[in-house]
């Protein structure tokens, strides 16, 4: 693997090798001593156009954990977010000798420019960039489901047949794109819940089930239901009414948290809105895997880093 | 190239054995002994082994496997490999006789990777290393306190272990 761009780019295989992989990178969080050597000498910088909190640290200590050496690299606030700036800071970076580039960019496509304009030589990593895709976010949604369903006996499964819900901004949402490529390659069924107002123009050609009630959806009884966050930073017309609306007809309060079945996974990739998308109730009770989605952040992107650096260079 | 049998089925089993008898007697009893097999196939050799001890003196040898894909020196010049499970039994390998098991000692630098991740788990009391076929051309200062079988070979030779666990036949071939 050279980069990791889009989800769309990964085979059924491909992913359950990276699966795989970050179950052996898990094993090492329970060890006394964290670390591999394995890419002792390697370059990570870290390129975070766009605020984050735990995708930035999470990768921060997925390199650590694998010996590489980490630059944190925070552009907010500069002017840097303009195409030629980046190349000029695409190009320091391959001066400095990178060797892998973790970019996050609130323009949809900023890493794929970065991995094809020749500008650095380093594998490059989609973190989140605008609307288009967070790949290693679906996946430890992946990961976090698989190891749900399989606990210790999920090496090497798929996720054939099981049905994902996702509710809320799927509009602007990278995550719920990444999740619906990496969730159908793996046997997945993913249906988007939504305000109309809140979804695509067009999903023609997406292996999706569309629906407005999310009543309807929770009764349905899905395995997962993933909820997504209202992005108040993207929030730049009136999409719902108020916040207390869209809360009592898309909100997962603790009344519809009840009606799934026992075995439903309550997901959030987070920041979460407590009140907004989610109740605390939901967000708290025994269903919800938020907190392991995290945990398995560190996991999965370790593995992600180990595909992309470890190898010899593929020309 | 034909490749040619070295080890018969009853060949290995007997190698087995005696290397079982062996790791008993120079450990004075099965007492805090750790069979840590590496894989895919020194997995399987580890498991057989701790079954025959067991037999000798029953309630020895734990067994677990230890993944070394990490710690190998050579990753960057081969395509990315996938790593295996590490398994290491309840007890930990503190204060334990480890034994790393392997089917084939040829270079010596999986046993150098393995003894780099065994120091990032514990603090083993010692390790000693068994393989079924040692087939030469260290590249390391490393020998094996057990083996089933010296083979000397040419570097352009291949040895093939094969066993019933995974592989349709039980044999050692070279080709």
């Amino acid at each position: 693997m050279r980069h990791l761009l889009s989800t769309k780019d990964l085979t059924r295989d491909a992913a359950i090798a990276l699966l795989d992989t970050a179950e052996d990178m898990a094993d090492v969080a329970d060890r006394e001593v964290k670390k591999l050597p394995t890419l002792r000498g390697k370059t990570v910088v870290n390129l975070f156009f766009e605020d984050s909190t735990r995708t930035r640290v999470s990768f921060e200590v997925a390199a650590k954990r694998l010996s590489a050496d980490v630059i944190t690299f925070s552009a907010k606030g500069s002017s840097v977010s303009k195409g030629e700036s980046l190349k000029d800071t695409a190009q320091t970076l391959a001066a400095m000798g990178a060797d892998a580039v973790v970019i996050r960019h609130s323009a949809s496509g900023a890493p794929r420019v970065l991995a094809d304009s020749g500008w650095i030589d380093a594998g490059i990593v989609n973190a989140g960039d605008g609307t288009h895709e967070h790949p290693t976010q679906a996946l430890l949604d992946a990961f976090t489901i698989r190891k749900r369903l399989h606990g210790a006996a999920s090496r090497g499964r798929d996720l054939d047949g099981v049905t994902v819900t996702i509710v809320g901004d799927i509009l602007h949402s990278r995550v719920a794109r990444s999740n619906l490529w990496l969730l159908t390659a793996l046997g997945a069924h993913v249906n988007f819940v939504a305000p109309a107002t809140l979804l695509p123009v067009s999903t023609e050609g997406w292996p999706v089930e569309l629906s407005y009630d999310l009543d309807e959806a929770v009764d349905a009884g899905p395995d997962v239901i993933m909820m997504l966050r209202i992005q108040g930073e993207r929030m730049n017309a009136a999409f719902f009414p108020n916040a207390r609306e869209y809360s009592r007809q898309w909100g997962l309060d603790d009344e519809r948290v009840a009606r799934l079945p026992a075995a439903s996974i309550v997901m959030h990739p987070g920041p979460m809105n407590r009140g907004l998308e989610i109740s605390a109730g939901a967000a708290d009770s025994p269903r919800s895997a938020v907190l392991e989605q995290v945990a398995n952040g560190v996991s999965t992107r370790m593995a992600v880093l180990y595909h992309l650096l470890s190898g010899a260079v593929e020309l | 190239m034909t490749a040619r049998q070295v080890l018969q089925q009853a060949d290995i089993a007997r190698a087995l054995t005696r290397i079982s008898h062996e790791i008993l007697e120079s450990n004075r009893g099965s007492s805090d002994l750790v069979l840590l097999g590496i894989p895919t196939r020194g997995v399987i050799l580890a498991k057989r082994i701790a079954a025959i001890l067991d037999s000798i003196e029953p309630g020895a040898g734990t067994v677990g496997s230890l993944d070394v894909t990490m710690y190998r020196d050579d990753l960057a010049k081969n395509p990315t490999r996938a790593p295996g499970p590490t398994e290491i039994p309840a007890g930990g390998i503190d204060g334990k006789t480890v034994i790393l098991v392997d089917d084939v000692l040829y270079s010596g630098r999986t046993i150098r990777a393995a003894l780099d991740a065994l120091s990032d788990l514990g603090r083993p009391r010692a390790v000693r290393l068994a393989a079924l076929v040692d087939r030469g051309h260290r590249e390391l200062p490393i020998r094996a306190d057990f083996v089933g079988k010296n083979l000397p070979t040419a570097a352009g030779e291949r040895i093939n272990v094969r066993l019933l666990e995974i592989d349709p036949v039980e044999e050692v071939t070279i080709e």
